[in-house]
């Protein structure tokens, strides 16, 4: 199952970036998740390695997963080593504007040899982990955008300082 | 056949001689037993009743299998969480907090207590979330009642992890690095009337902290609501097993009586039931370090003390925070 949702940013892709490759912040702006911590020697990069957790239904599904790829500041995309089967992607693209940037998160699910009921199970989530995904990206809006004009004022209060 | 019964109960947790033992951690602390099942099985030469009861407990036996850990197979359950998690979330809208209180690693006993008749619909809402939350490479063992595991059918439970309650089984697990789950009130407290949901009941069966302190591992206590909320569930039925030697012979102690779909008048249960599907809510608790706690030289009814009422403060108030039974 693939579930995806976007969102435009009043922020640069860097900014953005910083967001979704840093791993202390997921807990703040991922709605449902509720754990995604480093379980590898290196906390970013191809290779990194976190455990997630997402609330869906009754349980916190997730695993470990793996940075797979991490092409600065466009793609970050991960894959699951155990848990159930996942692949996830942040695709980060600049609007012509400059000013802003596009944001995708896609995450696709399922568990292998699960069979019919595993296809019922991965529809019926769905609804719930697209949610998710939405009030993430709006909460990553709130949170970028922020330190955005955050940044803003501290530059325009550095030039009229000088 | 004091030797011959250890033996056999090293082996797999059941008598060669078909009889049963016991469903939960009464079976830990209770060598009276014995002695009652060779007194019922000389009775069965000569009464009829017995003597059908002695069949039936053979045949039960024989079909309890025997106990290997390594039937536990990772890939199944993967396999088959999307089919739990439908039922956990869509029927009985399960609820799991505090697994981050469960230690992350290394064997740890945890101790429910158990409703909802031999559905148990807590011990699958329970599963589900461990198995998610922890993945299922952790080795997780479940101590179930020995007709359960003969149950046609219900094989498919040991491939979950599931093993006949014994000391052995539950020691065995341990040492594995397991986390063993045990409901030490077993048919005792998950057969008791509905109006007692609210109600921690282990029989004064404190097996449980001998094996946690024989392995000095924690024990983490693990309370549920809702399941009681399933079916009407009247009365166990003590009196009637008696009656009919099944306490003796099957070590089943209660033959319970409710009002259960399809069925209506639900005797024994033994077919099980179609549960209501009533809100289950599962709280884990912080996990208690014996001897930290309590000393180098714990007293075990101390130890059982605290963990009875500190379940029950927890049941008490999961309670309150339901507002109308099966809907939570």
């Amino acid at each position: 199952m693939r579930v995806q949702a976007a969102i435009d940013i009043a922020a640069p892709p860097a900014l953005v970036w910083d967001f979704v490759t840093d791993p202390a912040r997921y807990l703040h702006f991922m709605n449902a998740i509720t754990r995604w911590e480093v379980a590898s020697e290196r906390p970013r990069g191809c290779g990194a390695r976190y455990r997630t957790l997402m609330r869906v239904g009754s349980a916190e599904v997730g695993g470990l997963v793996e940075i797979v790829e991490h092409d600065e500041p466009r793609d970050l995309a991960w894959t699951s080593v155990t848990g159930v089967d996942q692949r996830g992607r942040w695709r980060l693209r600049e609007r012509a504007d400059g000013a802003r940037t596009h944001v995708e998160l896609r995450l696709q699910y399922g568990v292998a040899g699960a069979g019919p009921l595993g296809w019922v199970a991965e529809q019926v989530a769905a609804p719930a982990v697209r949610e998710n995904l939405r009030r993430s990206l709006r909460e990553l809006k709130r949170q970028a955008e922020h330190e955005q004009a955050r940044a803003a004022v501290a530059a325009r209060r550095g030039a009229a300082q000088r | 056949m004091g030797t011959q019964t250890a033996n056999a109960r090293s082996r797999n947790g059941h008598r060669p001689d078909g009889t049963l033992f016991a469903a939960t951690d009464d079976a830990f602390a209770e060598p009276s037993a014995d002695r009652d099942r060779d007194r019922a099985a000389a009775e069965g030469e000569s009464n009829p009743v017995a003597r059908l009861v002695n069949a039936i407990a053979g045949a039960v036996g024989s079909r309890v299998p025997v106990a290997d850990l390594d039937e536990r197979d990772p890939d199944y359950i993967r396999e088959s969480l999307p089919a739990q998690w439908l039922l956990a979330s869509l029927w009985f809208r399960g609820e799991v907090r505090g697994l981050g209180n469960i230690p992350e690693e290394g064997p740890v006993l945890l101790v429910g207590n158990h409703s909802g008749g031999n559905m148990s619909p807590d011990s699958l809402v329970f599963t589900l979330a461990f198995s998610t939350y922890f993945g299922v490479e952790r080795r997780f063992h479940q101590l179930a009642h020995n007709l359960v595991l003969a149950m046609p059918g219900l094989g498919f439970l040991r491939k979950y992890g599931t093993v006949a309650a014994s000391p052995e089984n539950a020691e065995r697990a341990l040492r594995s690095g397991a986390a063993v789950l045990v409901y030490p009130g077993g048919d005792h407290e998950v057969h008791r009337p509905s109006w007692e949901s609210g109600t921690i009941d282990f029989d004064g069966r404190r097996g449980f902290v001998r094996l946690a302190l024989e392995h000095d591992v924690p024990i983490v206590p693990v309370v549920s609501i809702g399941g009681q909320e399933t079916a009407l569930f009247l009365n166990r039925g003590e009196g009637l097993s008696k009656l009919l030697g099944l306490d003796r012979l099957l070590r089943l102690k209660v033959l319970p009586i409710s009002i259960a779909a399809p069925w209506g008048l639900n005797v024994g249960d033994m077919l099980g039931h179609i549960p209501l599907p009533a809100k289950i809510t599962v709280e884990v608790l912080p996990a208690i370090d014996l001897r930290e706690q309590f000393g180098p030289a714990p007293d075990v009814d101390e130890i059982y003390d605290h963990v009875t009422t500190t379940m029950q403060e927890t049941l008490d108030a999961l309670a309150a925070e339901r507002r109308l039974p099966i809907i939570g």
